[in-house]
């Protein structure tokens, strides 16, 4: 066995197991902190394919950024000791989710079984970075630029609608 | 790397128009700022000018990242058409009641805009997803804009928490695809679809795909949002969202499975049958109970919907085309309805149906607008919304699927019930009030023109057949 698969097996282990803790943990602050390791098996899987500026890019913005947010909607909406009853009032549908979850991901894991997938084959370039680079600011450009008017938006969205109510009738 | 980037001038505008009344918003006094609407409708009117003058183009950007061709520009025209009147019908009911965010509404919807625009003309995945974004980001901002009124913000939350669900369903969907195909590119996808034919997760990604678009047109079982936002959000944004939002989402869907997808036809057409099915029953027997104006509307538009995608299920150029008659017909009744019940409401009227009692002794305007409106979406002759179900209607005949015809028929016999109950509490009961409704004159107008475009249409549409038909033609 090479080094590569140990490692594939390892982060795959992590992954997964912090994602199922994520669901099965009763404190929502563990469900956080489990997530973010979550986002770095993720981003481990990255590199081992050489994706090295999706594996930074992912702990960037989702183990750094995303995090985040989610421990200050923690914050903001938690209430007693933070268990997971006690925040939840209305998560009853624990039975009925399982076999809907279980059920559709049998179905999806099914077809991709069945799925002759075609595997790229040639080199990987040296430094994905520039390639990125270069692929942002000439094919997808307008995708870009559309991108940024998107970040626009949403900051006025969130101003607007987070900007204190005055004379609230 | 060179664009041509004359085939960008219509989203130039908008893009340009929208930063200029933002700046101006922040430099102006606050007593002036209702001149703002006006350069927004101005700058749409520049758009729509060039959009008509390009309506003959078929070019593509960037290998096929940005497709400019007559379907697009139909739809961008549609688009544009509707958020011009949408501000024009709007201005008063947001800077009465939203006086705050007046300046926000008017350069949101024209972002909003921007968005539909670019969503019609995306050539691939990642273009369509970053335009559906941008159109779902602001139309949730415009929904909850309204802070000072809770239901508004609940609108919002339900309409932010549904759409993020669907849009990683959607995503799903078009990475699967892009896992079997190996391309992001609408155009080259038929190209190696046709070669795999046989790969059995490309129906995971299509019945993604379809649930991804089914919650922006509202096709049932994808519409339990439609509703409760629509009646949340303030009404000239319902009337947006309504009208231009579902537009630009089935043209992105008739664009993604009639060019991309259009070799496994045999796969989806019986999905999407039973979608319509679907659609058309439960839209049209749940609008009968409905007590509140605008959960009416939502759910008449559910319906609508469902007659829409019967021209994709027809599957020729025919069906195509009667779609995009159905859907220009559609934009001007269902914008003279939601007229009405902006100009209502902000004088003072309530939503619920019982509210509009004996309307027509108050304002015969918006009574008469409304009936016309209701009775062309409920497909009676002479309006134009019977010639849109007629072709529609013959369209699925002639690929054999009478039994779908008479189901569409007979739930269209179902919605003129609904439809004048509107019309008998308007014309046969007794006010609560006899006092007038006041309407701007701006809103006259626009109420004015859309009842008259309904009726001119359903008694000489030869050219705007004619046209649909040949913008039909890119497909097929």
């Amino acid at each position: 066995m090479d080094l590569e698969l140990i490692v594939f097996w390892l982060l795959s282990f992590i992954t997964l197991g912090s994602a199922l803790s994520v669901v099965f943990l009763t404190n929502i602050v563990h469900s956080a902190l489990a997530l973010i390791m979550t986002f770095l098996g993720v981003a481990g899987i990255y590199l081992t394919l050489q994706a090295d500026f999706i594996a930074a890019v992912q702990v960037l913005v989702y183990a750094g950024a995303v995090s985040i947010l989610i421990v200050f909607g923690i914050m903001l909406i938690t209430r007693g000791s933070g268990n997971m009853q006690e925040t939840n009032l209305f998560g009853k549908y624990k039975y009925t989710a399982a076999i809907v979850v279980t059920f559709l991901f049998g179905v999806i894991v099914y077809f991709l079984i069945q799925t002759p997938w075609s595997i790229a084959t040639g080199t990987l370039p040296e430094n994905t970075v520039s390639g990125i680079a270069h692929l942002l600011l000439s094919d997808y450009v307008i995708a870009f630029e559309l991108a940024a008017i998107l970040l626009t938006v949403s900051m006025i969205g969130a101003i607007v609608i987070a900007k204190e109510v005055k004379n609230f009738k | 790397m060179d664009i041509n980037f004359s085939l960008l001038i219509p989203e130039f505008i908008v893009v340009g128009f929208a930063f200029l009344v933002l700046i101006i918003s922040l430099l102006v006094p606050e007593i002036q700022k209702k001149g703002l609407g006006y350069v927004s409708i101005f700058g749409l009117l520049f758009t729509l000018i060039s959009l008509y003058l390009m309506m003959n183009v078929q070019d593509s950007l960037l290998q096929g990242m940005y497709i400019v061709d007559p379907f697009a520009t139909f739809i961008k025209m549609l688009i544009v058409l509707s958020s011009i009147m949408v501000l024009l019908l709007g201005t008063e009911y947001v800077y009465r009641l939203i006086n705050e965010y007046y300046s926000e509404f008017c350069f949101l919807v024209l972002f909003a805009t921007l968005g539909m625009m670019a969503l019609v003309s995306a050539g691939d995945f990642i273009t369509l997803y970053v335009a559906l974004e941008l159109m779902t980001i602001t139309f949730i901002v415009l929904v909850g804009f309204w802070t000072r009124n809770t239901k508004s913000s609940e609108a919002a939350i339900k309409y932010i928490l549904l759409s993020a669900l669907s849009s990683a369903v959607l995503l799903y969907g078009l990475t699967l695809i892009y896992g079997v195909t190996g391309t992001t590119l609408i155009n080259d996808v038929v190209g190696t679809i046709g070669k795999s034919f046989d790969n059995s997760i490309l129906l995971v990604g299509l019945v993604f795909l379809i649930s991804g678009f089914g919650f922006k047109v509202s096709a049932v079982p994808f519409h339990m949002w439609t509703p409760d936002v629509y009646e949340g959000a303030p009404t000239p944004v319902t009337a947006l969202l309504s009208v231009a939002s579902k537009g630009a989402a089935l043209a992105v869907f008739f664009r993604v499975f009639l060019k991309g997808l259009a070799g496994i036809s045999t796969l989806w057409i019986p999905i999407l049958i039973t979608i319509t099915v679907l659609t058309i029953m439960l839209g049209n027997f749940v609008a009968i109970p409905q007590k509140n104006i605008k959960r009416l509307l939502a759910f008449s538009g559910v319906a609508q919907a469902g007659y829409i995608l019967l021209g994709l299920v027809a599957f020729t150029t025919f069906g195509v085309a009667s779609s995009l008659f159905y859907l220009a017909l559609y934009v001007f009744s269902n914008l003279g309805a939601f007229g009405v019940v902006i100009a209502f409401s902000q004088a003072g009227g309530g939503d619920q149906i019982s509210d509009y009692n004996g309307l027509w002794k108050r304002s015969p305007l918006l009574a008469a607008v409304m009936l016309i409106c209701l009775l062309s979406l409920a497909g009676i002759p002479p309006l134009v919304g019977f010639v849109g179900k007629f072709h529609l209607f013959r369209a699925v005949m002639e690929q054999g699927y009478v039994w779908l015809v008479f189901v569409a028929l007979g739930m269209s016999m179902v919605s003129v019930y609904y439809y004048l109950l509107v019309a008998k509490a308007m014309y046969l009961k007794n006010p609560k009030t006899n006092d007038a409704v006041k309407v701007p004159i701006g809103m006259q107008i626009t109420l004015l023109a859309t009842m008259v475009i309904t009726i001119f249409l359903g008694l000489y549409q030869t050219p705007l057949i004619n046209l649909t038909i040949s913008v039909a033609e890119t497909f097929f």
